[in-house]
């Protein structure tokens, strides 16, 4: 087995996925539509008064990202398991830590790519100056892809369980504290006038250490998980 | 010899006999030391200048939150044995660590939080080290948790050692994160903590107690460990002969 | 003695502390014993049915 075959196996894999999932794209809006209502609730529940917006507003709408992201988990194997072809993609030649990512990468491309797109409007709801939904926009971008990184991993080890949701939950969310961290406060510090660099490139850090770790540790989850 | 000592104990019925004879040998001196330490870290330490009598909690605050990450670390290396070589033996231990690692990261928890209420006048404050603390005790729980929702004891043993490893790769990064955000949001109240040179009549009690500590994590381990063995085992003919034999 | 039990005035701080200390190590001491007791007198009830 060569490596051209495996870059296809990636690239079929991706395109197949991408696919099933625009023809489910109703269910698509669900994770959108709870981060949009997840944000909504937050003037109602703390008040409005703009200064208040401002001061939370990057960390409410940082919050209900990772809660929304944490929400569409469960789709990156959830049909393949049910309907076996999980089990023959472990079964294939090609090594499954490239399956793996192309599946986390499709998965990111139809509900974490959505959740950028939608942010400059949730900012202005919450009154966020245009340059903190620039920078806001920029740790999403950076910081979305390792929380579905890592959440496949916690995926892949729930899969086989009746409800696994709520275990999952539990398991992945320790897990984003860095993410979480790096990326408010880069906000945070954008808004405050100074240079985000060093929380940029620590996010970056992270997204290449996930990039990296997350698909072993995801195939082998898989393994025990179908065994 | 040494590799036959090792193969043997990797037998279960041979570890349930081994463990249950070590376990005294190692339960007095843990008692011996416990004792010894509190008696100097409650008697013979002197108050502290600054924080009077309040800091004596640190001898089990502090021992506390070395075992919590001390057994996650354990429990990894377990679970990475399970998964290598399969061996039941490591399986049982990882999990049995995760409940004693749990209840030592509680502890160091409430402590730090009862330390923490004359210190600086509230139960709860971000400060770093309690927040990683409180991080770490949802690692262990999520490792329980995760342990107890898959029905087949080897296939959970083999998930939850994954899941382990994953954390213990990310303890690092979770603590320095928290670390970092606790120095951006609030001013050195940390320091509070770690006197910069520490009196050795106060340093002694402290050893004491975690070498005390140490022992204890041993003992209840071992006989967590036999208690799971018995249950995986309840089948086999060794049980059975145990049993018959009381 | 008196002096030694209250602390300094820390005594609800201090002994609250070592008591959770206290109840965390019997219990974690306590449940195995308990645990293996119920699952060996569990066993010879299977045994002695067959």
């Amino acid at each position: 087995m060569n490596s051209a075959s495996s870059s296809t196996a990636f690239l079929l894999l991706l395109r197949r996925d991408l696919v099933l999932a625009f023809r489910r794209r109703a269910e698509l809006m669900n994770p959108l539509l709870f981060f949009v209502l997840v944000t909504a609730l937050f003037p109602l529940g703390i008040g409005t008064s703009p200064e208040l917006l401002k001061a939370v507003g990057q960390g409410v709408i940082w919050v209900a990202a990772l809660l929304a992201s944490l929400l569409s988990l469960e789709s990156v194997f959830r049909s393949d398991f049910e309907d076996g072809s999980l089990e023959q993609f472990l079964l294939s030649a090609h090594p499954v830590t490239i399956l793996v990512l192309a599946k986390v990468l499709a998965h990111w491309l139809v509900t974490g790519l959505p959740l950028l797109i939608i942010v400059p409007l949730l900012g202005v709801l919450l009154d966020l100056p245009g340059d903190s939904i620039k920078v806001l926009m920029l740790t999403l971008a950076l910081g979305t892809p390792v929380l579905s990184l890592i959440g496949a991993i916690g995926v892949a080890l729930t899969v086989g369980l009746r409800r696994g949701g709520m275990i999952l939950s539990l398991l992945v969310l320790p897990l984003y504290v860095p993410v979480l961290i790096f990326a408010a406060n880069a906000v945070e510090t954008a808004a405050a006038g100074l240079p985000i660099t060093a929380h940029l490139s620590m996010l970056g850090g992270l997204l290449v250490l996930a990039l990296s770790l997350s698909p072993l540790a995801t195939a082998a989850a898989l393994r025990v998980s179908l065994s | 010899m040494i590799s036959r000592f090792f193969h043997q104990l990797g037998s279960p019925r041979y570890f349930y006999r081994f463990s249950g004879r070590l376990i005294p040998w190692l339960a007095v001196p843990c008692a011996v030391l416990m004792l010894a330490g509190l008696y100097q870290g409650l008697v013979v330490a002197p108050p502290d200048y600054q924080q009077g009598e309040s800091y004596r909690i640190m001898f089990v605050h502090v021992p506390s939150a070395w075992m919590s990450l001390f057994i996650y670390i354990v429990m990894a290396a377990a679970g990475a044995i399970a998964l290598i070589w399969h061996m039941k033996l490591a399986e049982v231990i990882a999990i049995s660590s995760a409940h004693i690692g749990a209840s030592f990261t509680f502890l160091a928890l409430i402590t730090g939080s009862i330390w923490g209420k004359p210190m600086w006048g509230t139960w709860w404050v971000w400060d770093a080290r309690l927040t990683s603390e409180l991080i770490l005790l949802f690692l262990y729980l999520g490792v329980i948790a995760l342990h107890n929702a898959i029905d087949d004891k080897r296939t959970a043993a083999r998930a939850t050692a994954i899941l382990s490893i994953v954390g213990v790769v990310n303890i690092p990064i979770i603590h320095y994160s928290v670390e970092w955000w606790n120095t951006l949001h609030q001013g050195p109240t940390v320091t509070k903590f770690d006197a910069p040179s520490i009196d050795i009549r106060m340093l002694i009690p402290l050893l004491l107690m975690a070498v005390a500590f140490k022992l204890y994590y041993a003992v209840v381990v071992l006989m967590r460990a036999r208690c799971e063995l018995l249950e995986r085992e309840r089948n086999t003919q060794w049980v059975t002969e145990l049993v018959e034999s009381k | 003695m008196n002096e030694f039990f209250h602390m300094g005035g820390y005594a609800f701080y201090v002994w609250s502390s070592y008591a959770i200390a206290l109840i965390v190590l019997v219990l974690n001491v306590v449940v195995p014993l308990r645990n293996r007791r119920r699952l060996l007198a569990a066993i010879a009830r299977r045994a002695r049915r067959t």
